[in-house]
């Protein structure tokens, strides 16, 4: 089963559930089903719960913010993950503000879904990763979509939390399959946390969200093949707040630890899980905790100069080759 | 039993208090009163139900107390006190109780209005949102009036024209009008002059009504903030020559003792939430009481 279909699934089971559970966004419709097909279906099941809507992120974020004050679940779809910027108020300043700053605790079923990152050609506006605008918010979680995750468990772990939910998703990973691992790895999954290995202790731990998983891998290949590197992959379901013990325990055995991400460089999410690495492991670890990102730059549409800036297997390869010297 | 003097007068005294307070330096923060403006939440009151869910602002006080008769429960909140509605977390501009929800950044609300007002479409309740004219600049404005009226949402959308936004007149702010604005959506708009409870609410009950039945409406009223935007920081002439209701009820059979008896209240109110020790924040219990149960 190919990732977006597995999505599919999760919205339909959410929608199925709950008869005031909304799934709200642009063109969302059948017969076109959202512009990256995750919605395909859902319009002409549960006509009364997908409302389509104008090109307005802030209104919409809002509205959901308000079904979801009301009581309901609100899932919200911004077409691409760079124009939540128009609704930043009313997540950051609505939704997970009222978690708490009424004084007792409000439960607010709200997710909001963000087709994320590039890869695509679709030029600068429509290919960033901005997961590290969203760190540190608050009252809000911030996960990752992810081939090694389930998203009917993640849909249920995230409207069980009843706090508002930025669900970034790899569009790459859209026609990727589910679960489909390297033949020289095996993967367990352990509460939200996917670990990718091998039998032996490793030399480098890679921990990364769900968008780089293949990018990890690929490199992790390479690693073993012609440097006899030894990787384990780590991809957390949520980002943040991150359950940073289960990655320190991992680390704690390796000689060296990369985070590996495709946001831009500075302000990262990958700074963050170093901090975190280095507060529990400060004089274990052998060296610093290396990153691995995008570069400092806008992202470029031609194809040739898109790749020299964003994040590649490669950048993990030669980071994880650095960071073992 | 409560009348509407009684409520413009216990929300004239309460705004009072507040600048009373923070000249004395006994208030934290900030405050933002709404002097002046009184008579369109009290007209309001009796014409929205328990059901409906209410949209206030930074200028909110009025809308609460015309509400919950809860003086002491809001003064806790401002001062942080023992009681806070909110255990002194939100503050003057931050507070959610049964259906009822404040927050301080401008427009923010509307969308959030209308994604309560979906919620309750068909059922026979509405959203009503407190905006101001100012609110107008926002962005988040338009395209919640734009949802409204493509869902037939119920609405209720109450501006209250004061003429200024901080220090800023409206004249170098708002092109055009907010009649023309909601034309152009095929939102209604009502202009009312704010100045006779009665004559409010007669006017906008038949309309309210239709607004339950999925009709989005716009009201405006023209009032005066007789008070600054924050504590002190009026930098207008003449705001004493503005009109004001209670200067004009002056002399009225039963005014003077409805209000002695506000202040006495409002008086009282102070003395014991001054003298309750500070609130505590209950971080992680759920309060049924914010729940908005309010199932269609």
């Amino acid at each position: 089963m190919r990732v977006v279909e597995n999505l599919n699934h999760a919205l339909h089971e959410v929608l199925a559930a709950d008869p005031r559970a909304f799934l709200l966004g642009e063109d969302l419709l059948d017969p076109y089903g959202g512009a990256f097909k995750a919605t395909r279906g859902l319009s002409t099941r549960f006509p009364a719960q997908v409302v389509t809507t104008p090109i307005s992120e802030s209104a919409i974020t809002g509205v959901g913010a308000g079904l979801a004050l009301c009581g309901d679940t609100a899932i919200v779809e911004i077409m691409f993950s760079d124009f939540v910027t128009l609704a930043f108020d009313q997540i950051v300043n609505f939704a997970a503000k009222s978690v708490s700053m009424y004084g007792s605790r409000v439960p607010m079923r709200l997710i909001v879904r963000l087709p994320t990152g590039g890869g695509r050609g679709y030029g600068p506006t429509h290919s960033q990763s901005l997961q590290k605008h969203f760190i540190g918010v608050p009252g809000l979680d911030v996960y990752e979509m992810s081939p090694l995750h389930d998203n009917r468990a993640v849909f249920a772990e995230m409207i069980a939390a009843e706090r508002p939910c930025v669900f970034f998703e790899d569009k790459i990973l859209y026609t990727k399959r589910m679960h489909e691992v390297d033949d020289l790895f095996t993967w367990d999954l352990t509460g939200g946390l996917a670990r990718v290995h091998v039998d032996t202790p490793p030399d480098c731990v890679i921990i990364a969200p769900g968008g780089v998983t293949h990018r990890a891998l690929a490199a992790m290949r390479r690693l073993l093949l012609e440097q006899e590197i030894v990787c384990t992959l780590l991809v957390p379901s949520r980002l943040h707040p991150l359950d940073a013990a289960p990655l320190v325990a991992v680390a704690r055995e390796a000689r060296s630890v990369v985070v590996a991400e495709e946001s831009t460089a500075g302000g990262t999410w990958g700074a963050e899980v170093a901090h975190a690495l280095h507060r529990e492991l400060w004089g274990v670890l052998r060296n610093p905790v290396a990153l691995a990102h995008s570069a400092d730059s806008i992202i470029p549409t031609a194809s040739h100069l898109e790749r020299a800036v964003l994040l590649t297997e490669t950048t993990i390869y030669d980071t994880v080759l650095e960071s073992l010297k | 039993m409560t009348t509407d003097l009684d409520r413009l007068l216990l929300i004239r005294h309460f705004e009072r208090a507040l600048l009373d307070l923070f000249a004395k330096g006994e208030l934290n923060g900030t405050t933002h009163t709404c002097l002046g403006q009184e008579i369109v939440p009290v007209a309001l009151a009796p014409l929205l139900g328990p059901r409906d869910h209410v949209f206030s602002n930074h200028r909110g006080h009025g809308h609460y107390l015309a509400r919950f008769d809860d003086p002491a429960g809001l003064l806790a909140e401002i001062m942080g006190r023992e009681g806070a509605v909110c255990d002194g977390v939100g503050g003057s501009q931050h507070i959610l109780r049964e259906g009822y929800l404040s927050t301080g950044v401008q427009g923010e609300s509307l969308p959030v209005a209308a994604g309560a007002a979906l919620h309750l479409r068909g059922s026979g309740a509405l959203a009503c949102a407190y905006i101001g004219d100012g609110t107008w600049g926002e962005g988040a404005v338009y395209e919640a009036l734009n949802l409204a009226a493509l869902w037939s949402l119920p609405l209720l959308v109450v501006v209250e024209h004061n003429g200024i936004a901080q220090t800023t007149p409206t004249s170098l702010a708002m092109a055009g009008d907010i009649g023309a604005r909601c034309a152009a959506f095929g939102v209604r708009h009502a202009a009312l002059p704010a100045d006779d409870v009665l004559e409010i609410r007669d006017r906008l009950a038949p309309l309210i009504a239709s607004v339950r039945d999925g009709a989005p409406l716009v009201v405006e009223f023209a009032v005066n903030r007789l008070g600054p935007h924050s504590k002190g920081d009026d930098t207008r002439s003449g705001v004493a020559d503005l009109r004001d209701w209670y200067r004009e009820m002056v002399g009225v059979p039963g005014f003077a003792d409805a209000d002695a008896r506000a202040r006495d209240r409002v008086e009282s109110v102070v003395r014991d939430v001054k003298a309750r020790p500070p609130s505590t924040w209950g971080q992680d219990s759920a309060d049924p009481r914010l729940l908005h149960g309010a199932k269609p």
